[in-house]
């Protein structure tokens, strides 16, 4: 990571009390927590006047079912088509600027933090894509890394098209003529959101999405025992490689093209992890309280899914919700889970002889 | 999604999550009988909970038709004191396991399948992970969780994209998979799964030696298999199947819409009825011409 932090500006020496708690000499690890992590603003009064932290978890939920109502809103019946296939280049600044303190500990290391985290979770989502990044420094750009599909080889990353300080007009300019998006984080948690916002794979443009049949090949791995020279790193390898089904080379790892043939390689996994893509579950349905105790219904008052009761003390009816398939019932953390991060409804999946639909 | 977080106390302390296949079809026709593989998991299962008095043990029955829950040993639903022949476990277990087969049983349709048809594995994995994420917002002070599937049924091909959906999940939670497999020929899905999430892929060669393979392989906590000399996978068979045929292949045509695997060229994609190398909407360039004729 650069440190431009020593530098001085504009020829004159600034004295920075700022300094020692960024290198974090000088400062005992209590001290630290203080300037790091407010925990003090993170209390409220309850109704007796007792302080407690705060509870996020319904304010969580309040936020998930609105942006589901919100999504459900505007995207149609039909299968939206998604842009697989991506490649993204990242631009990342490292002027002066980014020594800036106004994000603790300074703009650079969380920058570089945030990036990390969008790059591995692009590959999660997007497998078949390729990532290159750019840096920009006095006025020149500089490609740091090329255009490959392994996350590792990207992971000195820097930036996207974010803005730290204020507008700069040529960005925006940039944006709005190509059809981008522009935005300007306010704080961390903010940025973290905007930038994972570019993890999932877009809708593709109609005009631009052509489509091809790429030829691919799946190859086996390696027994543990065999020994070969990779193409990648030019050195004999024992064990766990795979074998390039056209030329019969070995390489270390997918995905990735093949050095000597130039055949794309893929495993099977690979392509799955997009499936969930095209073949989306659908959002589940609230279930007001009253009609939770009313027993024409039937509502176990159990999640399915994890099985927690969903009756508060006293046997008040909490929120939940209900697949509109398979009709069961489940709580607002499954919902989330399920539709964030499993995409299967386990109702559905659990019920041979239910309306879901099946995948050849 | 953010990783699982940081465990604060003792390394050993486990929730297991087991799938157990009781589709009747595979079990009519298996030479070792269910009530004698089920007494030998059972035995393993009280070795589970005698391991660590923190230890917690769930079993998620895998039937034909559904699944469903048959035993959590953190319920208050349990009976508290055994009848003097046999472990609490023992007879939770067996009671709800008779309940759900019973259940299960009333599902079928009443034409008898062409094939055996396999068991719902998909949503016994779907629920184990559900009930896992409950167990990781219970607090920094959580057991680390693990799933062991005891499977004997084949895979069932339409399965395929959800059991691929339950496996990312996993391994994006860290929570390995574990799979005993007792059928004849080897599971893909669940090898795959077991590669993926960093579990144990295990065959026993004989049946009656069950109890001690469970007990040697799959009943240690993640932190002590570390020291352990444990199966090693054999190879994992990544090939894909072509969606025409459903051959394994080693070469193919991908659809770059919906990433569809054919083995030999076609025009028009039969998943997506995208036609290839054409614009996907024929709606902008008919705009185009209209404006350019007026």
């Amino acid at each position: 990571m650069n440190n431009i932090a020593g530098r001085p500006l504009n020829g004159v020496v600034v004295e920075d009390d700022d300094e020692d708690e960024a290198n974090g000499d000088g400062l005992e690890a209590w001290e630290r927590a203080y300037t790091e992590d407010r925990s003090w603003e993170s209390l409220q009064e309850d109704e007796s006047g007792l302080l407690r932290p705060i509870d996020t978890t319904a304010i969580h939920h309040a936020q998930y079912r609105r942006r589901l109502r919100a999504l459900a809103a505007t995207a149609a019946t039909a299968r939206i088509q998604k842009g697989l296939i991506r490649y993204m280049y990242i631009v990342v600044d490292l002027s002066k600027a980014a020594s800036e303190r106004d994000f603790r500990p300074s703009r650079m290391a969380v920058i570089a933090k945030q990036v990390e985290a969008f790059i591995r979770e692009f590959f999660d989502q997007n497998p078949l894509s390729h990532v290159g990044l750019v840096t920009t420094k006095d006025g020149v750009a500089q490609s740091l890394t090329d255009l490959g599909g392994s996350p590792e080889s990207h992971i000195k990353a820097l930036m996207g098209k974010l803005e730290c300080s204020a507008e700069m007009f040529i960005c925006k300019h940039l944006c709005q003529e190509t059809g981008g998006t522009y935005s300007v984080a306010l704080d961390e948690s903010h940025f973290k959101e905007l930038i994972l916002e570019h993890a999932p794979p877009p809708p593709a443009i109609a005009e631009y999405a052509t489509a091809n049949l790429i030829k691919m090949g799946f190859p086996q791995r390696a027994a543990e025992g065999s020994v070969a020279i990779c193409t990648c790193h030019e050195e004999a390898k024992t064990g766990g490689g795979y074998t390039c089904p056209r030329c019969k080379v070995r390489v270390c790892e997918l995905p990735t093209e093949c050095r000597i043939c130039g055949l794309t390689l893929i495993s099977s996994p690979h392509l799955a992890r997009s499936y969930h893509h095209l073949f989306p579950i659908v959002p589940f349905v609230e279930i007001s309280p009253s009609s939770q105790n009313d027993p024409s219904h039937n509502f176990p008052n159990i999640c399915f899914g994890c099985q927690e009761s969903l009756l508060s003390h006293g046997n008040k009816p909490e929120l939940s919700v209900s697949c509109p398939k398979c009709k069961q019932q489940f709580c607002l953390d499954c919902d989330i889970y399920i539709h964030e991060s499993l995409h299967n409804c386990p109702g559905c999946e659990s019920f041979r002889h239910s309306k879901s639909v099946t995948i050849a | 999604m953010t990783s699982a977080p940081s465990k604060l106390y003792a390394d050993d302390v486990s929730l297991l999550v087991v799938t157990l296949d009781t589709n009747p079809f595979f079990w009519t026709t298996f030479p070792f009988h269910f009530s004698e593989f089920l007494s030998q998991v059972l035995a393993f299962l009280n070795s589970i909970l005698l391991l660590g008095q923190l230890n917690q043990l769930v079993v998620i029955a895998t039937g034909c038709n559904s699944c469903g829950y048959i035993y959590d040993s953190t319920s208050n639903r349990n009976h508290a004191s055994t009848n003097g022949t046999m472990p609490a476990l023992y007879s939770n277990l067996l009671h709800n396991l008779e309940e759900f087969l019973a259940r299960d049983q009333k599902l079928t349709m009443p034409h008898a399948p062409v094939t055996v048809p396999s068991s719902l594995l998909s949503g016994s994995l779907s629920m184990a992970l559900c009930y896992i994420q409950r167990a990781f917002r219970s607090g920094p002070m959580h057991p680390q969780p693990r799933i062991l599937c005891l499977q004997g049924s084949t895979d069932g091909p339409e399965q395929y994209v959800a059991i691929m959906n339950a496996i990312f999940s996993a391994q994006r939670s860290s929570v390995p998979v574990d799979s005993c497999y007792i059928g004849s020929n080897n599971s893909a899905f669940l090898q795959q799964a077991s590669y993926i999430t960093g579990g144990i892929y295990y065959r026993p060669p004989q049946m009656d030696g069950l109890f001690q393979y469970l007990s040697t392989v799959f009943a240690t906590d993640l932190h002590s298999r570390a020291f352990l000399r444990l199966p090693k996978s054999l190879g994992v068979d990544f090939r894909a199947s072509c969606f025409c045929h459903k051959q394994t292949i080693d070469m193919g045509y991908v659809c770059s819409v919906c990433l569809s695997i054919f083995c030999e060229h076609h025009d028009k994609c039969s998943t997506c009825s995208s036609v290839f190398g054409q614009a996907q909407s024929n709606v902008a360039s008919a705009d185009n011409r209209k404006r350019k004729a007026s």
